[in-house]
């Protein structure tokens, strides 16, 4: 990694070195003392199942060809690197680019991965689709795909995130998935991953678990990783493009981490380009309520892999809390806590309050209502850009639209709808 | 292998002289609270149970349907840690040092507790055998050297999803003895029928000589007695969580008929397992 870069290569020029830190993960799905399966032995051989396959799939060009196609006629890509000329200016320091990742269809990047693993899942026969859902924005993804492509649907959502996401309930709904709430622990997006796990376990011989963020049992980390580095390969070229070098930072927001390491990915040999994650800190880093799994967690397993968790000291795994719900997830991808450990990537925390203001100032300086979940990464720009100088490059992932959350800022700004 | 000298292949040895299969009851620790659950699993081998599995209770078990994670739910609230489920066991040894006690539960509490400490502490504090429902084979050697130190088995499961061709993998370090999760799904629910049952085992036993119990969805008698009729060993959890919680007062404490409605069902079950071969 220590190799002097030429900066601005399309990433299909830099493929992963014998000491790239892109090789990850190994042949057990690890990265460094992170990742593995953890599953149940029923859940074991179809785990295995799929690791044949996506490595098949992805030596085949034919599947490339045909992911590309939709990326580039569905979901709509490349997406826009975006000078924030007004955000820049009000924040008066570095210049902010935004990847514009909310003007994919369905609005967030969640579709880079869901298209990635539907076409999986027909090539391995799969007629049966579930997936879990926190803010609801995977889920409609899924259930944007499964009607495209006329599978069967069903989401696992927790029935507090239900609630408070009910613009997308209602368009799951419309796109012909089941919807079903979760009532188990507080509701949120560990209790819906729960839920759907039950539900593969159960139904393993025609159903594929559509799993939508960066973590579960490998291969789900790397593949979800693949599919999402589309982000960080387009924002390379258009950096390169629009200022003729790489960018000095990039911010991202993290919940399970897919936008983030989809931004990350293809920059994590390039040793002078910042990488920062924002994870949620709730009510505050030391509140007690909060999904700052990284911060404020330690190693353990949940959900088929190891990564920091947020648990006590019995090994009980916390409620996590945000604003967001797409943050409300008491672990991390397994990914980011190796490059937490080695000290690749920083990660740090913003809270309700912070991306609330940040919501607003992203509104109102640049005409983009952000997502809840990415208002946490653009908290973070607002804090160090007025500390930096005019040249240096920033780059926030604007992961999603907020459309979906304004009933919740409504709600936390006294505004009765 | 099962070492010889292991509370579970001796059990498993008399049983088979004398030609009957093992009864083994499950209860989640401290469910509803400590003394209730330390009281239960003291009356068990009394009413029948052969072995005793130990539900260790964790905030997201996700293999288990909503009876046992209602009893998780009320474990935990009952004040459960690891270090109480080890407390439990060692009362319970006091009066017993017969009745095999195998602790089941998920990877990460035991991970918190430390793997080399809790095997350690789990040995002494008198547990036989271990099963964890998500350890598969690939990941196991991380608690495999400890365990085998300490004189724990670790208990493999098989599923229905697992080829003749992985079965080597899944045997390979296996000891004490095979839990067959006899459908594809969480615990409590479905009941594999009695020609799935016979087609597995025949398989099972060309890839192990390790006795086999059969478990999930095993509810009635009936069930159980068909189960030891093919395999050595059933296991029965959910319905005897169905009938404790069915005992609770509103509050969700234990009542007089609490152990009283338990253990009359696992004497039930009991009887028929060992009738079953006769």
């Amino acid at each position: 990694m220590h190799g002097t870069q030429p900066d601005g290569t399309p990433a299909g020029d830099t493929p992963a070195r014998p000491n790239s830190l892109r090789a990850g993960p190994d042949a057990r799905g690890r990265f460094g003392i992170f990742g593995g399966r953890f599953v149940a032995e029923t859940l074991m051989p179809l785990v295995l199942e799929l690791d044949q396959a996506y490595a098949a799939a992805k030596a085949d060009p034919a599947f490339r060809r045909e992911l590309d196609y939709y990326l580039k006629d569905y979901v709509g890509r490349p997406s826009p690197l975006w000078f924030a000329h007004r955000l820049t200016q009000e924040l008066g320091g570095a210049k902010i680019y935004m990847k514009r990742e909310e003007l994919n269809h369905t609005g967030s990047h969640k579709l880079n991965n869901v298209m990635g693993q539907i076409l999986l899942a027909r090539r391995m026969g799969r007629s049966r689709i579930v997936a879990e859902t926190g803010a609801g924005q995977h889920g409609v993804a899924t259930a944007t795909v499964c009607a495209l492509f006329g599978m069967k649907c069903v989401i696992y959502m927790g029935a507090t995130d239900v609630e408070r996401q009910k613009p997308n309930v209602f368009r799951m709904r419309l796109l012909g998935a089941e919807v079903v709430p979760v009532t188990s622990g507080a509701g949120t997006l560990k209790d819906a991953m729960n839920e759907a796990m039950r539900d593969w376990v159960t139904n393993v011989r025609d159903t594929y678990f559509l799993v939508g963020t960066v973590a579960g049992p490998h291969p789900y980390p790397e593949m979800v990783r693949d599919f999402q580095s589309v982000i960080g390969e387009e924002t390379r070229q258009q950096m390169h493009a629009a200022e003729g070098r790489l960018p000095d930072i990039i911010v991202a927001a993290i919940g399970g981490g897919s936008n983030a390491m989809g931004i990350f990915h293809p920059f994590l040999d390039d040793a002078s380009v910042r990488l920062i994650g924002v994870e949620a800190a709730g009510r505050g880093l030391d509140s007690g309520e909060t999904a700052a799994s990284i911060l404020r967690g330690r190693p353990g397993v949940l959900h088929g892999n190891r990564t920091y968790l947020l648990q006590d000291a019995d090994g009980q795994i916390d409620e996590a809390h945000s604003i967001s719900a797409g943050l409300d997830y008491p672990g991390i991808g397994p990914e980011h806590s190796w490059l937490h450990d080695i000290g690749r990537a920083e990660y740090v925390g913003a809270t309700d309050d912070e991306a609330l203001a940040a919501f607003q100032l992203c509104t109102r300086t640049e005409g983009i209502i952000p997502a809840l979940e990415c208002s946490h990464a653009l908290a973070h720009v607002a804090r160090i850009a007025p500390t930096l100088d005019p040249e240096t490059l920033i780059v926030l992932n604007v992961s999603g639209r907020g459309d979906k959350d304004i009933f919740t800022v409504a709600a936390h700004l006294g505004v009765t709808l | 292998m099962s070492r010889p000298s292991s509370r579970i292949a001796r059990r498993f040895a008399t049983l088979k002289a004398q030609g009957r299969g093992a009864l083994i009851p499950y209860l989640q620790a401290c469910d509803p609270d400590y003394d209730t659950s330390l009281a239960l699993l003291r009356a068990m081998p009394g009413a029948g149970a052969d072995l005793i599995e130990i539900g260790v209770p964790f905030s997201d078990p996700s293999a288990d349907g909503p009876i046992i994670q209602a009893a998780a739910r009320r474990g935990l609230k009952g004040g459960s840690t690891v270090a109480k489920v080890l407390e439990m066991v060692a009362r319970f040894r006091e009066g017993d040092s017969d009745t095999p006690i195998v602790l089941m539960g998920y990877l990460n509490p035991i991970g918190a507790y430390g793997p080399e400490r809790f095997c350690a502490d789990a040995a002494r504090a008198g547990v036989d055998g271990l099963i964890i429902v998500d350890l598969p084979p690939e990941e196991a050697d991380l608690l495999e050297g400890p365990a085998a130190a300490h004189g724990l088995d670790i208990v493999r499961l098989v599923a229905p999803t697992t080829t003749d061709a992985r079965l080597p993998v899944v045997f390979d370090h296996a000891s004490g003895f095979v839990y067959y999760v006899s459908i594809t799904g969480v615990t409590g629910t479905r009941t594999a029928s009695s020609d799935e049952l016979a087609a597995a085992l025949p398989r099972l036993r060309a890839a192990t000589d390790l006795p086999v119990a059969i478990g999930f969805g095993i509810r009635t008698p009936d069930q159980a007695a068909a189960a030891v009729r093919v395999a050595d060993a059933a296991v029965v959890a959910s319905a005897l969580l169905a009938t404790l919680e069915d005992t609770l007062d509103e509050a969700g404490r234990a009542t007089a008929d609490t152990l009283p409605r338990v253990l009359a069902q696992l004497g039930d079950l009991s009887r028929a397992v060992r009738a079953a071969r006769a």
